[in-house]
């Protein structure tokens, strides 16, 4: 593992083993969080963001499981820990945000308790006075006004925004290398959006933490990420820095992303979006998931799976549409770069299966 | 506070209509406690001797008026058949019914609580499966049933226990676990799917990431919210065993509240009968009252509400 990443996903499968069969929710997902960076995970509703996450945290319910693959974290590999285990971890090196701050609070605990629980259960010098201060000091930290008076109060007695900012208190108070933010602010309005993403990019500042932010908006992804992975039905489609994938969006997924996001002053007809849903993960297509939705689908695609290629500077992509373009161009500019991408980076164009032996037998040397 | 009093307001319109209607339909019902009283022999002399005196000749308005003044006294009227007070035969039985009813409360919520929640962790395995069998022969049984079964096994074949109850510990288990066998099982089931529901809650998720065992989100988390609806059916299963269990204390010769009831009832003796429901009712409106008040101080959301 690169002393330089946080966290390391490597061939991450997280499948659902149900009675009509098994759902692969996560197919083979590599994903990297370098130290102090925001990554972006964005995808469509039901396109296994969420789960890759909960597979980090050990939150995935029977009958999922993490089926393969390894989620290195400080040079252990958390798939493998049992829940008493991963447990040491949840919560201090990696926290969590979830969606919905109206259910993610338990409704019958003071909102102090809740925040100075973590703090307990990790650090057991502390007593439960020094551990309210310190929680009122978060609170503070997070902008939550009258923070003494916030202690005592119910999550119903709080603004969505209000709850937000005390599940993050809730995730920093610890200090966390990792923070796993999963849609932040899809159930807030915009202008507390943007206070929320604001503070989390002031906070990874201040104290260097990274973080995973899973989202479906591309907007939240262009105001905070350095680096952006793209989901479909399992699979990362996509992968850049973020200038580079809205400067030169190749796959035709992510186009399709970018085409859907309304835009002032443009006045189309009508608002673009992608023809079709997400299919089933029971039944995908046989060769690439999106396919049956692409309008530069072919033979090839409905019959073959792509492979992650490299498309650019730190970009990778799995479509044949866009490696048959880049070929079709005289093939220099995916040959080149490939030359030029750091030996780890490379390692993801080739086949799969020895690509995460290789990487699995270096982290056990 | 203010919460109780209110509370205690509202419950007065329901006890004059409570005890309106009683007066009312053991008017109504068909015969006459005078006859009843002299048995076989007497004479029309002693019929209307007796009507005066239990003042069953004026009319019926002016006997309720009586009645509720007797009722604002404290004098809940006397017994025809015994002569005694009323209230005075309910106080000496109702320490029997309290025994039966604490017993029998205390098993209901040990094994219904404790069984339910293991059954919720252990879901769909074989502890699980035996609970929730337990439990819906509990609730399916009828009382005189359980109670039949229980006696010949334990107090008949093994002479663990005496048949019948003479009012101490021993005596009580059996009528204990007849009594609270039901609610046990009512308790277990509701608590099992509660706490499997709740388990799926989001804040179940957030307890976890915080690094929290199992354990401690069962005990921490989950528990205190999936016992929300369990608590107000506890509440209400206390107030009913305490107005008497009819069937068990007959089944096995309990002189409590319930006796007291059915016994009145075969002797038409009908200030004993007003005074048993009234005496029921009260203890019913404290018990929701009580059910109102844990729910509200488990659950910030219904305390603010009001």
């Amino acid at each position: 593992m690169n002393q330089e990443n946080v966290l390391e996903i490597r061939g991450l499968k997280s499948y659902f083993f149900t009675e009509k069969g098994v759902v692969p929710a996560v197919d083979e997902v590599d994903l990297i969080v370098p130290k102090g960076k925001i990554i972006g995970l964005v995808g469509e509703s039901g396109c296994g963001k969420s789960m890759t996450a909960k597979s980090v945290m050990g939150l995935l319910r029977f009958p999922g499981k993490i089926a393969e693959g390894s989620i290195l974290y400080d040079g252990k590999d958390l798939a493998q820990y049992k829940d008493k285990e991963l447990r040491k971890y949840c919560g201090k090196e990696i926290s969590m945000i979830f969606q919905e701050p109206m259910t993610s609070l338990n409704p019958v605990l003071k909102v102090g308790r809740q925040v100075r629980e973590t703090l307990l259960i990790h650090d057991r010098s502390l007593n439960k006075s020094q551990a309210k201060e310190k929680t009122i000091e978060i609170f503070r930290s997070v902008g939550i006004p009258e923070p003494e008076k916030r202690y005592n109060s119910y999550p119903h007695e709080l603004s969505g925004g209000l709850r937000q900012r005390v599940m993050i208190a809730m995730a920093m108070i610890c200090k966390p290398k990792l923070l796993i933010a999963d849609e932040p602010t899809t159930a807030l309005d915009v202008t507390i959006e943007a206070q929320i993403l604001r503070l989390m990019k002031q906070l990874r500042d201040e104290t260097g933490t990274s973080i995973l932010i899973i989202t479906h908006n591309l907007g939240v992804i262009a105001e905070i990420c350095d680096y952006v992975y793209v989901m479909y039905a399992g699979k990362i489609m996509e992968q850049a820095e973020t200038f580079e994938l809205f400067d030169h969006t190749m796959h035709p997924y992510t186009k399709g992303l970018v085409a859907s996001i309304p835009r002032i002053g443009k006045n189309p007809e009508r608002l673009y979006t992608i023809p079709g849903v997400v299919p089933n993960l029971l039944h995908l297509p046989k060769g690439c998931a999106f396919s049956n939705r692409c309008q530069y689908a072919t033979d090839r695609c409905r019959s073959e799976k792509a492979t992650l290629i490299c498309a650019g500077e730190d970009h990778y992509i799995r479509c044949f549409h866009v490696e048959e373009e880049l070929a079709g161009t005289g093939g220099a500019p995916l040959q080149a770069d490939l030359t030029q991408a750091e030996p780890e980076q490379a390692e993801l164009t080739q086949a799969k299966p020895a690509d995460t032996q290789s990487v699995s037998t270096e982290v056990q040397a | 506070m203010k919460q109780v009093l209110k509370r205690l307001i509202g419950a007065i319109p329901v006890l004059i209509g409570v005890v309106l209607l009683i007066f009312l339909m053991l008017r109504v019902i068909p015969g006459n406690p005078v006859l009843t009283l002299l048995g076989e022999h007497y004479s029309d002399a002693a019929i209307e001797r007796l009507t005066l005196s239990m003042g069953l000749d004026k009319p019926i308005l002016v006997q309720f008026f009586n009645y509720v003044i007797g009722l604002f006294q404290g004098d809940l009227g006397t017994s025809y058949k015994y002569s005694r007070a009323v209230s005075e035969m309910i106080m000496d039985a109702f320490p029997y019914t309290l025994k039966l009813a604490c017993m029998g409360v205390v098993f209901a919520w040990v094994v219904g609580l404790t069984s339910g929640i293991i059954a919720a962790i252990r879901q769909n395995r074989l502890l699980d499966r035996m609970f929730m069998g337990f439990a819906l022969m509990g609730v399916s049984m009828p009382v005189f049933m359980t109670s039949l079964f229980l006696q010949y096994i334990f107090a008949f074949q093994l002479k663990w226990f005496p048949l019948t109850s003479t009012g101490s510990f021993i005596s009580m288990i059996l009528p204990a676990i007849a009594l609270g066998w039901n609610s046990a099982g009512s308790i277990a089931r509701m608590t099992r799917s509660s706490l499997i529901e709740v388990m799926q809650a989001d804040y179940i998720d957030t307890a976890k990431a915080k690094g929290l065992f199992k354990a401690a989100v069962i005990m921490k988390h989950a528990l205190k919210n999936s016992l929300l609806p369990v608590i107000t059916m506890m509440a209400l299963q206390l107030a009913s065993m305490l107005s008497g269990a009819v069937i068990t204390e007959t089944v096995f010769a309990i002189p409590g509240i319930g006796r007291l009831a059915t016994t009145a009832i075969g002797n038409r003796d009908m200030p004993v009968l007003q005074g048993t429901i009234l005496f029921t009712t009260v203890i019913v409106i404290l018990g929701n009252l009580l059910a109102d008040l844990l729910y509200s101080a488990l659950d910030p959301r219904i305390r603010k509400g009001n």
